[in-house]
């Protein structure tokens, strides 16, 4: 009984083991981005970088104000577009989960979910590029607006399943009608959730570069026009790096940095959001 | 087995106020029912009835799990279902403002009547019934909204937008409620922060506040410890002065102390329904006696 015991002991000792390896393994990765990233772009990361444009080959300086701008606004679109499209879907699911249809839609978002983002630039580039044969703010919006949706829709549907039956049904002993309890009652009490989910995909594809390289495709210059061509961090960055230049590559490397600081600010954002809105649903 | 044996009594006993047998005419039940209460003291004259109920059967899916249940339920007092768990009493009063409808593959038949449209009628609007038949649920589920805005929901889906006359309903369904000396310093704030018994009171207030004919409640105390449990049921007995109320409970004293009439269900079937002193002192069901003196359930 007591070898028994102690080889228990072992067994468990050894799992705890492997477990904390496996985490050490999958961090330093992380770990490492992080510091090379900032190792590398800390330097070359300053006041210019924000507010000059790119300066022409050959002279040292400038900065991405372009391209800060450009994804700014290019992840505006995409949220513009993707979240009530995404927003109400996912509400039909939660509504009505049974139905033929929505298994269909289901597996259709699981799919889009799964699609190679540069696919994803493909689509877009035929319907939005190629008919008015000019790159565009728009086609690379809606490019991460398609990458967005499929996250938004399943996030939505978890979030409002996950709300009471109880308060749907306080709602529709009042005397309201399906909608009216959705939108206002139960929608308001996922809320919280989904706006973690939109923040969350808003990073996702604030991130992405392949889709943008023939949609937004890139711009030297100051423009906030939607139908013209607009610069990104993340093009930008893919842009520098593969130049000869050193000065490009530092600039590269700051431009990494900025990008991963903004997906981090946008957890951030996304962890207090939920705590301040859930602070307010519970006391 | 059990229905032949029902029947079987009721025959020996002409007086006995069995509601499992079938009634077609709401003549002969108001006769019957004068005919049963006039000993009684506390109805020399016929109660009212606000919701009759005939030959109502309900079923999931394949399952039936209400058997021609017939009732009259009177005006203006506190109606009783006991029975055991899973006797259809939650069912039915469900049924009575067609929660049950949300549930896919719920089906019924026979006739509901308030005030004598049929519930259940081809052109019956479950919107408009559900504002006239109020509904206070076992767990208490106030929205995470605050406790002003909680009580005028049912307002604003009528389409109140009066600023003044919101705060006055409000006022007077917390009043109501007896919760409004509790909360009137802190109506803006959430809901969620009263407590249990809080709660459910504000539900009640929130159900008044669209000023039903009917309120409906599903074990409104069975989550709630004793002094709230009691202040609940100070609530319904003066509530009943305006409400026909209709309440489910587990809790044989509480029917006993807040109930003028009560129905004791059993798989699916009213076993027995009279006055709830009958109920308790004089049952005349064999069962009936079992339950409410805890041989079983």
């Amino acid at each position: 009984m007591t070898s028994n015991l102690r080889r228990r002991r072992l067994f468990s000792r050894f799992f705890e083991t492997l477990c904390a390896l496996a985490v050490i393994i999958a961090l330093i990765p992380l770990a490492m981005i992080l510091f090379y990233v900032i190792k590398e772009g800390f330097g070359a990361l300053n006041v210019d970088f924000f507010t000059r444009m790119p300066k022409p080959v050959g002279e040292s300086g400038g900065g991405m104000a372009n391209a800060i701008m450009g994804t700014l606004i290019l992840i505006g679109i995409a949220a513009l577009f993707a979240v009530p499209i995404g927003c109400l879907c996912g509400i039909h699911l939660a509504e009505f989960p049974g139905t033929k249809f929505s298994s269909v839609v289901r597996f259709a978002a699981d799919v889009l979910n799964g699609v190679p983002s540069i696919v994803i630039g493909i689509f877009a580039y035929g319907i939005l590029v190629l008919p008015v044969k000019r790159f565009s703010a728009i086609a690379g919006g809606v490019a991460l607006g398609l990458l967005m949706i499929p996250i938004v829709v399943r996030t939505t549907e978890e979030l409002i399943r996950l709300v009471p039956g109880g308060l749907r049904e306080g709602a529709l002993a009042l005397g309201a009608t399906r909608s009216r309890a959705v939108f206002g009652v139960i929608l308001p009490a996922a809320l919280p959730g989904i706006l973690t989910g939109i923040l969350v995909a808003l990073a996702r594809v604030a991130g992405e570069t392949a889709p943008l390289l023939f949609t937004a495709f890139n711009n030297r210059f100051w423009s906030t026009n939607l139908t013209q061509p607009m610069a990104s961090l993340t093009v930008q960055v893919f842009t520098y790096a593969i130049s000869p230049y050193d000065d490009w590559h530092r600039q590269a490397w700051a431009g990494a940095l900025l990008l991963v600081m903004m997906i981090l600010l946008l957890s951030i954002a996304a962890r207090l959001a939920v705590r301040r809105l859930e602070r307010m649903n519970r006391t | 087995m059990m229905m032949t044996e029902t029947r079987r009594r009721d025959a020996a006993e002409p007086a006995g106020e069995d509601a499992s047998v079938p009634l077609r005419n709401d003549v002969a039940t108001r006769e019957r029912n004068a005919a049963v209460s006039a000993p009684g003291p506390a109805a020399s004259s016929p109660p009212q009835s606000k919701i009759s109920v005939r030959d109502f059967d309900f079923y999931y899916g394949a399952a039936k799990v209400l058997h021609g249940i017939n009732l009259d339920i009177p005006d203006r007092k506190v109606t009783a279902l006991i029975g055991p768990s899973g006797c259809g009493k939650s069912t039915f009063i469900r049924s009575i403002n067609r929660m049950n409808d949300i549930i896919p593959e719920a089906r019924a038949s026979g006739t509901i009547l308030i005030d004598g449209q049929d519930v259940y009628g081809g052109h019956a609007d479950v919107v408009e019934l559900r504002r006239r038949v109020g509904m206070v649920f076992q767990k208490s589920n106030p929205f995470p909204k605050s406790i002003y805005d909680n009580v005028a929901y049912g307002l604003r889906i009528g389409g109140m937008r009066n600023k003044r006359q919101l705060d006055e309903i409000v006022e007077r369904s917390l009043t109501r409620a007896a919760l409004w000396h509790e909360v009137k310093d802190r109506l803006h704030t959430s809901a969620l922060a009263l407590s249990g018994g809080q709660q459910q009171r504000l539900c009640i207030a929130r159900a008044l506040a669209v000023d039903p004919q009917v309120l409906l409640m599903d074990e409104p105390a069975s989550a709630l410890d004793p002094i709230a449990t009691s202040k609940i049921e100070e609530l319904i007995y003066e509530l009943k002065e305006n409400y026909t109320i209709v309440i489910v409970t587990h809790n044989m004293q509480q029917a006993a102390r807040v109930s003028d009439r009560t129905a004791f269900f059993m798989m699916g079937r009213v076993v027995e329904y009279a006055e709830t002193n009958a109920i308790f002192m004089n049952p005349k069901q064999k069962m009936t006696e079992d339950y409410v003196t805890g041989r079983f359930g």
